[in-house]
């Protein structure tokens, strides 16, 4: 299964600039662990030394934050939107 | 000095990294990440390369005689810019086009410290003075002087409304193109007052975290280049305006700190940078070293932060709002976290009210003090009120409440059960019969 993934400005250096990538993987952790294979170091910046999603990065799946949802295990449908953005904005 | 990557990346240093703007931010040294440390050159940047923690701006502040600084301070116009040796801005900022906010009353309510059992002392930092009646035209004021300073040509926000006022008349004052996004359910008061300056105004099908992950990702597109979004790229000097409360209490008070502060919770910005802003008047000696709490407020309706408070969490799990408090209707805050370690570090706490309590407060405010406050300063007043009814503040120390918005702008809140007492005709006999005599 493969989703489009929207790679937010700070973490581009990975995707040689690229806005939107493809990843594949039926869950969040599965779609983050294909990013990595493509994108070396991507992983690492949303993730934390325990492998969960760092606190200030919100992550979307079809419009959808996974914290509502399953996290890391949220199912990723094929041809799925992920957005991964900085958390700290607003206020 | 910096590499350029991508566009709007920067990579971190390990020092205060050289600045590409000379003196345009003042005593600002760097940008600096509240996680991890790591810093950046002073640029539109808001998230850290490394840890995607919020960046904010690190100082070389003025350390010398206090006695000088406070007679600098005091010398200045009645405006923020009397802290301008304080604030990321250029010395001359007061001679350049912008708002001027700031030098807001601060009120002592007698009145109300009676009605609540206060016998420190009560005061109320009345936001609702400034010149588009709420605390927002301090943060927009900072942000505007970044954007100037960086070449942006269109000023932007995500808004619950009284910020897309504060951008659109400080960009209509500066010359400024806007285009500013708020949630399509706002109160009509808060439309208006966005829309009249004659800058874009979107609204967008969803909540304020819509409206902010949208914003989020319009700033990393081609559509957004050349913008300055104050709260989102723009975030860490926009921050810094909020810390001119904190001044401005101080000076008002005599160059001292109160004992308790009750500060409303939106994203948590303001109350992290006033503590940010006690912090350095202290480090500075511009007031005596003393303890204070900090105490924050939130409608029960969206109490992400106030839930994790009381459950002992450090982190904060997002909620979808659903208030009368609009302008703290933020069900994802960013800066949750740091608000529950300010609270829990200063021996504060965080409380919430419900919808009726936050209306019953503003008629208690304006009642007793004649202070119609929106929303949001019905909230803060509502859980001052629970606070000491609870025992969790003590009533003989001397407390300062918010409110940072004029209560014109939410009529929605209380014209259901606020009107004339009665309709009559006029004449002395009609008069009587209503009782009024």
């Amino acid at each position: 299964m493969s989703a489009s993934v929207r790679i937010p400005t700070i973490l581009r250096t990975y995707t040689g600039g690229q806005a939107e990538v493809s990843a594949d993987g039926g869950t969040l952790a599965e779609v983050i662990e294909s990013l990595e294979k493509n994108h070396t170091g991507i992983s690492a910046r949303v993730l934390d030394d325990s492998g969960k999603l760092r606190r200030f990065v919100n992550v979307y799946v079809n419009d959808d934050d996974v914290r509502f949802s399953e996290g890391l295990a949220t199912a990723v449908p094929d041809g799925a939107s992920v957005s991964i953005i900085p958390a700290v904005a607003g206020g | 000095m910096a590499v350029q990557t991508v566009a709007g990346t920067t990579t971190p240093q390990d020092a205060s990294p050289a600045n590409p703007h000379g003196d345009a931010f003042g005593p600002a040294a760097a940008l600096s990440c509240r996680e991890c440390g790591a810093r950046y050159p002073l640029t539109p940047v808001f998230a850290c390369l490394e840890c995607f923690g919020p960046l904010e701006v690190a100082y070389d502040l003025p350390l010398g005689d206090p006695e000088h600084l406070r007679k600098q301070i005091e010398a200045g116009p009645a405006n923020i810019w009397r802290y301008a040796p304080l604030l990321p801005v250029p010395a001359d900022v007061a001679d350049k086009q912008n708002l001027h906010p700031g030098w807001t009353k601060l009120v002592k309510a007698d009145n109300l410290a009676r009605e609540l059992g206060i016998t420190g002392g009560l005061h109320i930092k009345d936001d609702s003075g400034n010149p588009t009646h709420s605390f927002k035209d301090r943060v927009v004021a900072i942000a505007l002087e970044a954007a100037r300073t960086f070449g942006l040509t269109t000023l932007s926000c995500s808004s619950t409304g009284n910020l897309a006022g504060a951008v659109g008349a400080a960009a209509a004052r500066a010359g400024f193109r806007s285009c500013v996004f708020i949630p399509d359910d706002l109160e009509q008061g808060k439309v208006v007052m966005a829309a009249v300056y004659g800058g874009d105004l979107v609204a967008i099908k969803g909540t304020y975290d819509d409206v902010n992950r949208f914003c989020s990702e319009l700033i990393g597109d081609p559509a957004g280049e050349g913008w300055g979004f104050v709260n989102v790229n723009l975030r860490p000097y926009y921050g810094e305006g909020s810390k001119t409360l904190a001044y401005e209490i101080a000076e008002q008070l005599g160059w001292r700190l109160p004992d308790n502060l009750v500060i409303p919770i939106a994203s948590g910005s303001q109350l992290t940078k006033i503590d940010k802003g006690l912090k350095e008047l202290i480090a500075l000696g511009l007031v005596e070293d003393k303890p204070y709490k900090i105490f924050g407020a939130q409608a029960e309706g969206c109490s992400p932060v106030s839930a994790a408070f009381k459950a002992g969490h450090d982190v904060v799990r997002p909620v979808k709002p659903d208030t009368i408090a609009k302008s703290l209707a933020i069900g994802n805050p960013a800066d949750g976290p740091y608000v529950l370690d300010i609270a829990r570090r200063t021996g504060g706490a965080i409380e919430d009210v419900t919808d009726e309590q936050i209306v019953d407060a503003i008629k208690l405010l304006a009642r007793t003090e004649g202070i119609f406050a929106e929303t949001a300063g019905g909230v803060t007043v509502g859980v001052l009120r629970k606070l000491i009814e609870t025992g969790q503040l003590d009533p003989a120390a001397e407390t300062v409440v918010f409110n940072t918005g004029d209560g014109l702008k939410t009529l929605d809140a209380v014209s259901p059960t606020t009107g004339p007492t009665a309709t009559i005709s006029p004449t002395l006999a009609a008069f009587r019969e209503a009782g009024l005599a």
